[in-house]
């Protein structure tokens, strides 16, 4: 016997479901308007009035029982009893959109049909009403058979009816679930479109204003123009709005530093703690507030229901590619890290168009990068003006990121000629309402951003400083040798023999050494130049700024230059390999992923480097 | 006087021109394309209106469909059958 009685949320995608299951649960979700959203299994306790605790699932967005994505099928198989994902719930809360019954119907007849208890939550009742659309939840209850309840999840309201009504359903034998259900689609869907008549007491034609946006940001000229723009607000603001914030931490981890060496005595350990530790987990939080701040868009452009405008607009081009405007979302997400970019691929339906968008996505400039860009252009690059507004630093920055796009325009073009070849998928979205983000839910997507961001920094990314660290540091020189330590150390012999590799394409020692650890985490290549600098030559301060004078002196711009093209192809982050690999169900997949950027990699930052050296720079 | 009625395709549908759907051409979409349509409610005698076309050269279209928005790529719109509605 359980525990606790299973109840499942059901429905078409962008019904509410995650944010009834917030309501309900107090669970931290992130609540998105893009469909499908929830890609994983979302699960917390609420408790009935009797005092009866019960487990509650999110469960992924769907049309149908007939799965056309992995996500569906999870749907499926939960509902039906099926697959072993979960235990046969014991009952379903099918949400539905009030607004959108000729649709949401269909499905919850389906689901009716399989003879788990089903009660229904009308949602989003509060848009139906602002749009003149006047339901009768009685008739729908007499017409279903089954108990619906009007809610407005993001308010609140309704749910102690739900809960109320939810109650007598769980009476504590499982139902089989019945195998025959209703297949013809039309079928269901024009009984559907009955009873959504018979429930509908008024009605006036949707929103103008609604359609208006839409003249505007669909509009064939403009829309593209407003895309274009609010993308380029989204990246200043990335660099504009964070420099203070990043100051104050970036102070913060200079004083920790300062008073750790004042209190501690001389040695090993407080090397260790500093130049290894404080040092290297520093270079990286300094980000912190950049990644927020794209974050933040992303949240704001999905939850206001813009997101799958923008898809729309971008459909034509990524068609050129064999891809789907579809893709354009996931890729937009990978901006700010692969990891969740890669995930958000889980609705795309095709399965060649969504290995394509898998192996690409690394191509997009993702947060981790930015350290290793900004310290690099603004170590090498002089930060001049070249036109009005305009600075070489952030040209070059830009030039980075567009490389990256157009890398994995190239490609997608390649890949699906090749690899990955196949019909070219198709693109049909519903667009989802327009609304206002609410603010408590971008918070909590974005604490939990943060969250992920501030683990990876104190684990993955503290691990590999500290051992890069300890490598460097032993064995040490002979006293009275004028080898430097670096030399003499494990990590510099292995350096040594990883720069025979690299040295064709202009990297030096330093840069060898600076790469194997930056494997587990782009980021670390930063903080380990911070620790090879800061072990040869220890009198200096340590810090990103006496990084940068160290760089001056050592590297040439070709080097530079070949630096920053490496990392803009380098598959440099076992987190994205790791979700390649779940996403894929095998290595096959992630190991092709890595070689082909690998290559991309070295050859371009070859050709980087001796097209910067022929040019004399 | 007389002239053939030559049933309006959705693709070539004015824009906010009410219609009705008179048939769709299963046979010319794909699999999951057709069961995709279907989900989304279009059918024989639902009204349909064109919103938006994302560009002059063969971008997606947006249509109204029951209270919903939908977006789909042109190729699809053109086996969509319609008969527009007077006025
Ligand atoms: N106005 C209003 N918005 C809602 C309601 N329920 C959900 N939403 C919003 O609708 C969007 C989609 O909801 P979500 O829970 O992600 O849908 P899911 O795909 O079914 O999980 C989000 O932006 C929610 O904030 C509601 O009752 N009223
Ligand atoms: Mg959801």
């Amino acid at each position: 016997m359980h525990a606790a009685p299973l109840v499942a949320l059901v429905g078409n995608p962008n019904a509410g479901k995650s944010a009834l299951f917030n309501a309900l649960t107090g669970a931290r979700q992130k609540v998105g308007n893009y469909p499908g959203v929830t890609v994983e299994r979302h699960s917390g306790r609420m408790v009935l009035d009797d005092g009866r605790p019960i487990e509650l699932v999110d469960l992924p967005g769907a049309y149908s029982l007939d799965p056309s994505s992995p996500d569906e099928r999870v749907t499926r198989d939960v509902v039906t009893g099926r697959g072993g994902f979960e235990r046969l719930p014991d009952a379903l809360v099918v949400v539905v959109d009030a607004a959108n019954l000729d649709n949401h119907l269909r499905f919850t007849l389906q689901l009716i049909a399989l003879g788990v208890p089903v009660i229904v939550a009308l949602n989003m009742i509060d848009l139906a009403e602002r749009d003149g659309l006047v339901l009768d939840p009685a008739v729908l209850e007499r017409e279903l058979g089954v108990p619906v309840v009007s809610t407005v999840a993001v308010r609140r309201r309704g749910l102690d009816e739900l809960r109320a009504k939810l109650s007598p359903l769980l009476g504590g034998h499982p139902v089989p679930a019945v195998d025959r259900v209703e297949e013809n689609i039309v079928v269901l869907q024009r009984r559907a479109r009955t009873i959504a008549a018979a429930a509908t007491v008024s009605e006036t034609p949707a929103r103008r204003w609604a359609h208006w946006l839409d003249a505007v940001a669909l509009h064939p000229v403009v829309g593209p123009l407003l895309l274009v723009a609010i993308l380029f607000v989204m990246f200043q603001a990335v660099f504009s709005w964070a420099a203070t914030p990043a100051d104050m931490i970036d102070v913060a981890f200079g004083g920790l530093e300062g008073w750790v060496r004042e209190t501690a005595p001389d040695g090993f350990w407080r090397s260790l703690v500093t130049d290894g530790l404080i040092a290297g987990v520093g270079a990286v939080i300094v980000f912190l507030p950049q990644i927020l701040i794209l974050f933040l868009f992303i949240l704001v452009l999905e939850a206001s229901g813009y997101m799958v405008r923008a898809a729309f607009l971008m459909d034509r081009l990524m068609a050129t590619v064999g891809l789907s405007g579809r893709a354009f979302i996931p890729l937009l997400s990978s901006f700010a890290c692969a990891v969740p970019g890669i995930m958000a691929t889980r609705t795309i339906e095709d399965e060649k168009d969504r290995l394509t968008t898998i192996l690409i996505a690394p191509l997009m400039t993702c947060s981790a990068r930015w350290p290793v860009y900004t310290l690099i252009i603004g170590a090498m690059i002089p930060n001049i003006q070249v036109l009005p507004f305009v600075r070489l630093q952030g040209l070059v920055m830009f030039g980075l990121l567009v490389m990256g796009v157009a890398g994995a325009y190239v490609a997608a073009l390649l890949l699906r000629r090749t690899v990955t070849k196949g019909a070219s998928s198709g693109f049909m979205m519903e667009m989802p309402k327009y609304q206002w983000p609410r603010w408590q839910d971008i918070g909590i997507g974005l604490w939990t951003r943060a969250m992920i961001f501030l683990k990876r920094a104190g684990t993955i990314i503290a691990a590999t400083t500290v051992v890069l660290w300890l490598l460097l540091s032993f064995p040490k020189p002979p006293p009275g040798s004028n080898i430097s330590p670096v030399d003499y150390s494990i990590a510099g012999r292995i350096g040594n023999g990883i720069e025979t590799v690299v040295a064709p394409i202009g990297f030096n020692r330093d840069i060898a050494l600076a790469l194997l650890p930056a494997m587990a985490a782009r980021e670390v290549a930063v903080s380990a130049i911070g620790t090879v600098y800061a072990i040869d030559d220890a009198e200096g301060e340590s810090g990103t700024r006496a990084i940068s004078d160290r760089l001056r002196g050592r590297w040439s711009l070709p080097t530079a230059l070949a630096f920053l093209m490496w990392f803009v192809f380098a598959p440099q982050c076992i987190s994205t390999i790791a979700v390649t690999r779940r996403e894929t169900n095998g290595w096959k997949w992630p190991a092709f992923m890595v070689g082909y950027l690998f290559v991309a990699a070295y050859v371009m930052a070859g050709a980087t480097y001796w097209l910067a050296v022929a040019v004399g720079l | 006087m007389w002239r053939v009625m030559v049933p309006d395709r959705l693709d070539t549908l004015p824009r906010h021109r009410r219609a009705l759907i008179a048939a769709i051409d299963w046979t010319r979409l794909a699999d999951p394309e057709a069961r995709r349509l279907r989900e989304l409610g279009f059918d024989e005698g639902v009204g349909v209106e064109v919103l938006h076309r994302a560009s002059i050269g063969g971008g997606p279209i947006a249509c109204r469909i029951g209270r919903m928005t939908v977006a789909l790529r042109r190729a699809v719109a053109a086996s969509i059958h319609v008969a527009p509605l007077a006025g």
